[in-house]
């Protein structure tokens, strides 16, 4: 048989032509050999000869070829370059030949692309020639449907001039009544509204009156195709009469479908016609054994009728039936999808399907278990969300790993929404947040994490469960090699942490936090776990020297100083610290493990674990670890403390300070940040808006934040425990900030010292990292200085550092925390309290900018709405009075109307897109001229 | 509207690809690679519809029949339904059989063209057309006589093996 024809002649000639393979040849040859390699190879071999082939002269090579191409670039996805394909095909458009213009005009429907568009008006003069009627016979009629088929393809539906030139070869067809010209009517109307409509619109509405069914099933599609959303259906309230007529005569499923989806649509805009089809409906849901008719039935009356109660109980009849069927997996799954469609007035029918819902959830089907899923958290209330979400978890427990992560998903969205409003007992959901963390294939980790640690901020009286829970999370080892959830422990770490006073046992705790396989976790939750330690072992230490304290003053006088002196200082503490005596009081009763031995056992499993993170190469690691380790070294001399008791008064005076003073800083409350908290800054009165602004203008432009970081970062230094949710960000914008400090230098506040310390400090691990090392660096400098010379611990605790970076800011924004204070991570406290008052002068004219364009864009909207129910008055009440308008009298003066709707509307948005660029405007201006908010461009576009 | 039409083998090979809104060419193949997975992961014996908003933007859905060694899928906007797009792929399928005398994979790898004509003559531009499958079938074999009459002016041969075997 024929060998593939190698030859590689340079011309086509004769001979390619003899010798051509057909498109069942290059079928076999791609399947002689099914792997991928071979195909592959068989398709690069294919597509060379055609490029050749396609340039053939004669017509039966060249159309053969581009068949071949054809089908290589469909099946095959063969990257044709961006046109070879469409010159060809345009030039056998024109063929007299039936099968070559058939090939040419399947090519061009198939792969002509908008970047090749620009041969495509070299095919309108051969389109409008297919178009037009002049025979009758059969070949013409056929001609003509491909042209059509080409014509709604699409390219040409990216190509409105194409649309524009043959929108008047489309009449007579629709006057015809062809549902191929209908359906194509309806792509040239979308590709070019401004050309197309006028002229189309008109016959494409007679159709619907047409008495072939045909036609009028056409025409009702057409009419549903270009009132689906995002177009606006108002337009289309003159076609009611027609389409009532429809509804009320039409034998055909087809037809009834579409009409139902177009009143669907115009049933809300027009309360009257509402109350018209609702018996129609409701006889044909009755009636019909269609079930696509029936469902469509019911969709009309769950979306559209929702007001007539007899119908949607007909439906929910039905909808019911739906549910029952047990052997149909589609009625089933459409069914919940119409329960879902309910309003939420009807959610005691929902409630009464619970079993089927409920049962649904196990379904094999996934369309249907989501459905089912979707059902069952609508039903939740606040009476119930027990039962369903106990219900949810234990489901979630069994169900394959994707729906269980669903479930959870949806439970924890659920019972967070809009700050648990629908939770009355947080015990209950902190111990449902744990069982959902444990179970097997939770991939929520995140989520459930932020809960933790939000119910913790927000609720005070959930703390104690929430701790315990936290405490069995922290010390169940077979979590911590779970990545999924290492989120969820690195909040439990963090909770403990934080509300260590409702803690019972905290040797255990140290021990959970401590254990081997925490080198398991990454590295940044291994952070948070050591500042966890760090603030229990601070809060220990502090009730062993209270306790201390209280002894000696009964038992020995020589630390009465020292009693005196702790007393003042807690005197003048009182008011940041209000927790601190109920602290006492929960611990006193507890001796255990705040006794010098437990501190002491605490002291060394801490050594022994962390100090081998002192060289660990994660900088929060690192950090945290040297702080850690710095502190411990301090408190070595709390051994001492109990043997020398005539020993160095000032020395342990000391360490008590330090352990108070650390305890000071933890114990501070941190509050929940709203998310409207920034807006409430209002600006201090002498700070003159946008003056200034443009001097900022370079350094602004490059990284608006920058200025923030900067003072961001110097109050975590200091404050290093509650700053720890914003560590990875930190480590991301500090190389930028320290490249940015050097070229912007003037602008930043003398920190000359510090960097000189950092530069001496030996071992600084990363010098691209300089501005975060150089705090861990500072905080391990300063632990060694506190080491070897106690007269300075004081100026130490107070970072004298951080304070010449911001000066007295640090003081005033944690004051500043308290007050305004309403977010998760204090961080973001910070960061929004300063960027609230420093970026002021940046976010307040976009906030009065955007109030300013909103107005005017209702205004427009409501002044549009209100000329569209002229429309609609006019139309439908012409209509609506003489009832059956079957005389065309009524339609001429109906579609004039309708024309003038659509230009109203083509008129609204191009005064919509007025507004946006008056809109950029405003928002450019600003800047340059910035006190006159320019309201002028705005009022003009709104007269429009 | 339809927004297009697929048929694929179970071994995730496209047999007929055809989209009635724009799809950037480069993009088809991720598409059909989209539409196998969902379709493949799903077991026998369920329901016949998929969300397809990850794959074709939203609101889109996606009905499919699987026979044989084909996935029939017709992809589809909220201005069908989703029962009558159903019934239309047993249409196009009853079709396809009736053209085809009991169609398999091989009739549809070979007839490129057939069933191009054969889906045109049921959708346009996305619109159905023609819900009939014997006035699909009658439509079809009338194009067959039209070009058959026109190709007889034809002097060269097809191709070679057409040659060869007359």
């Amino acid at each position: 048989m024929a060998s593939a024809p190698s030859a590689p002649a340079t011309a086509p000639s004769l001979l390619d032509t003899l010798f051509q393979l057909s498109l069942d040849d290059l079928v076999k040859s791609l399947r002689a050999d099914p792997s991928a390699a071979g195909e592959s190879a068989a398709i690069v071999r294919a597509l060379s000869v055609v490029h050749r082939e396609i340039r053939a002269p004669e017509a039966a090579t060249k159309a053969a070829a581009l068949q071949k191409l054809t089908y290589l670039s469909s099946l095959y996805f063969a990257p044709v370059a961006s046109h070879p394909l469409a010159f060809p095909a345009i030039e056998l458009l024109a063929s007299p030949h039936l099968p070559h213009k058939r090939l040419a005009y399947l090519a061009a429907s198939l792969s002509l692309h908008p970047s090749s568009l620009s041969l495509l008006p070299l095919a309108t003069h051969q389109l409008h020639k297919d178009l037009s009627p002049s025979t009758s016979s059969a070949v013409s009629h056929h001609v003509c449907a491909l042209a059509l088929h080409l014509l709604a393809s699409p390219a040409a539906a990216a190509a409105p001039d194409l649309a524009v030139h043959l929108a008047h070869d489309l009449v007579p067809h629709l006057s015809r009544g062809s549902p191929r010209a209908i359906a194509a009517a309806v792509r040239v109307m979308a590709a070019c509204p401004s050309g197309a409509v006028p002229l189309l619109f008109k016959p494409l509405a007679a159709c619907l009156a047409s008495p072939d069914p045909r036609a009028s099933t056409a025409a009702a599609a057409a009419f549903c195709e270009l009132s689906a959303p995002p177009a606006d259906p108002a337009p289309f309230l003159p076609l009611a009469p027609d389409l009532y007529n429809l509804l009320t005569t039409s034998r055909s499923n087809w037809a009834l479908i579409k009409v139902l989806k177009v009143f669907a649509r115009l049933a809300p805009l027009e309360s009257r016609l509402a109350a018209r089809i609702v018996d129609p409906v409701c006889q044909l849901l009755s009636s019909s054994s269609a079930m696509s008719l029936t469902i469509e039935c019911i969709h009309t009356v769950l979306t559209a009728l929702p007001a007539h109660a007899a119908a949607v109980a007909l439906a929910i009849g039905k909808v019911k039936e739906f549910l029952g069927s047990s052997d149909d997996p589609n009625l089933r799954y459409l069914g919940l999808l119409a329960l879902g469609m309910l309003s939420p007035a009807y959610v005691s029918t929902v409630n009464e399907s619970h079993d089927v819902i409920v049962l649904s959830l196990g379904d094999p089907d996934s369309n249907i278990r989501r459905e089912a899923l979707h059902l069952t958290m609508g039903m939740v209330d606040d009476n119930n969300v027990q039962d369903i979400a106990g219900m949810l978890a234990s489901h979630a427990a069994r169900s394959d790993p994707e729906f269980a992560n669903e479930i959870l998903g949806a439970v924890l969205a659920a019972c967070g929404r809009n700050v648990y409003e629908l939770v009355s007992d947080f015990d209950w959901y902190v111990l449902l947040l744990a069982d959902i963390a444990k179970s097997l294939h939770c991939a929520q980790g995140d989520e459930i994490g932020r809960q933790l640690v939000d119910v913790g901020l927000r609720v005070k009286d959930a703390r104690p469960e929430l701790v315990q829970s936290a405490r069995t999370l922290l010390i169940d080892p077979a979590l911590l090699g779970n990545q999924l959830i290492s989120p969820v422990l690195s909040s439990a770490a963090w909770v403990c942490g934080e509300y260590i006073n409702f803690v019972k046992d905290p040797v255990e705790l140290v021990e959970a936090l401590l254990q081997p396989r925490t080198g398991l976790l990454p590295m940044s939750v291994r952070a948070v776990y050591i500042q966890a330690v760090l603030k229990v072992i601070t809060f220990c230490c502090n009730l062993y020297c209270e306790r201390l304290n209280d002894s000696n003053k009964e038992l020995d006088l020589v630390f009465d100083e020292s009693a005196i002196d702790q007393t003042a200082v807690r005197s003048s503490e009182t008011e940041i610290r209000p927790g601190e005596d109920e602290i006492l009081m929960a611990s006193t009763t507890e001796k255990d493990p705040f006794s010098q031995k437990s501190i002491v056992y605490m002291i060394s499993l801490i050594e022994a674990t962390i100090g081998p993170l002192v060289e660990c190469k994660e900088v929060e690691v690192l950090e945290r670890a040297h702080n850690l380790m710095g502190f411990l070294h301090l408190l070595r001399e709390i051994q001492e403390l109990k043997d020398m008791k005539v020993g160095d008064h000032t020395k342990h005076n000391r360490v008590k300070e330090l352990v108070k003073n650390m305890q000071t800083i933890f114990s501070q409350e941190l509050s929940p940040v709203s998310v409207n908290a920034l807006k409430k800054v209002s600006p201090p009165e002498d700070l003159v808006l946008n003056e200034n602004l443009a001097e900022l203008a370079d350094v602004v432009s490059e990284d608006d934040t920058t200025p923030s970081t900067s003072i961001f970062l110097s109050c975590r230094g200091s404050h290093s425990a509650e700053t720890e949710d914003e560590s990875a960000t930190s480590v991301g914008s500090s190389s930028l900030l320290s490249e940015h400090r050097k070229r912007h230098e003037i602008f930043y506040l003398p920190t000359g010292k510090a960097e000189e310390d950092a530069n001496n400090y030996p071992c600084a691990n990363d010098p691209l990292l300089s501005a975060d090392n150089r705090i861990a660096t500072e905080d391990k400098s300063e632990a060694v200085q506190l080491v070897s010379d106690w007269k300075k611990i004081k100026s130490t605790r107070s970072r004298p550092k951080v304070v010449k970076l911001d000066g007295e800011d640090f003081l005033s924004s944690m004051m500043a925390n308290a007050n305004i204070a309403k977010e998760n991570s204090l961080s973001c406290t910070v960061r929004g309290v300063l960027m609230g008052r420093d970026a002021k002068p940046l976010s307040s004219p976009k906030v009065s900018d955007r109030t300013t364009g909103g107005m005017p864009k209702n205004m427009d909207s409501g002044e549009s709405s209100s000329q569209r129910v002229e429309n609609i008055d006019d139309g439908i009440g012409s209509h609506s009075r003489t009832s059956k308008p079957q005389n065309n009298e009524k339609e001429k003066s109906a579609i004039p109307l309708e024309s003038d709707g659509k230009e109203a509307r083509k008129h609204r948005t191009s005064g919509r897109s007025g507004h946006r660029q008056g809109k950029q405007k405003n928002r450019e201006r600003p800047s340059t001229q910035p006190n006159v908010v320019p309201q002028a461009p705005l009022i003009q576009d709104f007269l429009l | 509207m339809i927004q297009a039409v697929m048929v694929i083998s179970t071994q995730g090979k496209p047999r007929l690809l055809k989209f009635y809104n724009f799809q950037p060419p480069e993009k088809h193949q991720e598409l059909v690679r989209g539409v196998f997975q969902l379709l493949s992961a799903r077991p026998e014996n369920v329901s016949n519809f998929v969300e397809a908003d990850a794959i074709f933007g939203p609101g889109a859905k996606l009905v499919y029949k699987h026979l044989a060694t084909l996935y029939f899928v017709f992809i589809f906007d909220s201005s069908e339904n989703e029962l009558a797009m159903l019934d239309l792929v047993q249409v196009f399928v009853e079709t396809l059989d009736r053209c085809f005398k009991n169609v398999c994979e091989l009739d549809i790898v070979f007839n490129f063209n057939k069933l191009h004509t054969i889906l045109d003559e049921m959708i346009l531009g996305g619109q159905v057309i023609e819900t009939s499958s014997e006035q699909i079938v009658k439509s079809v074999e009338e194009i067959a006589r039209l070009e058959k009459q026109s190709s007889t002016a034809s002097i060269i041969p097809k191709s070679i093996s057409d040659r060869f075997s007359r």
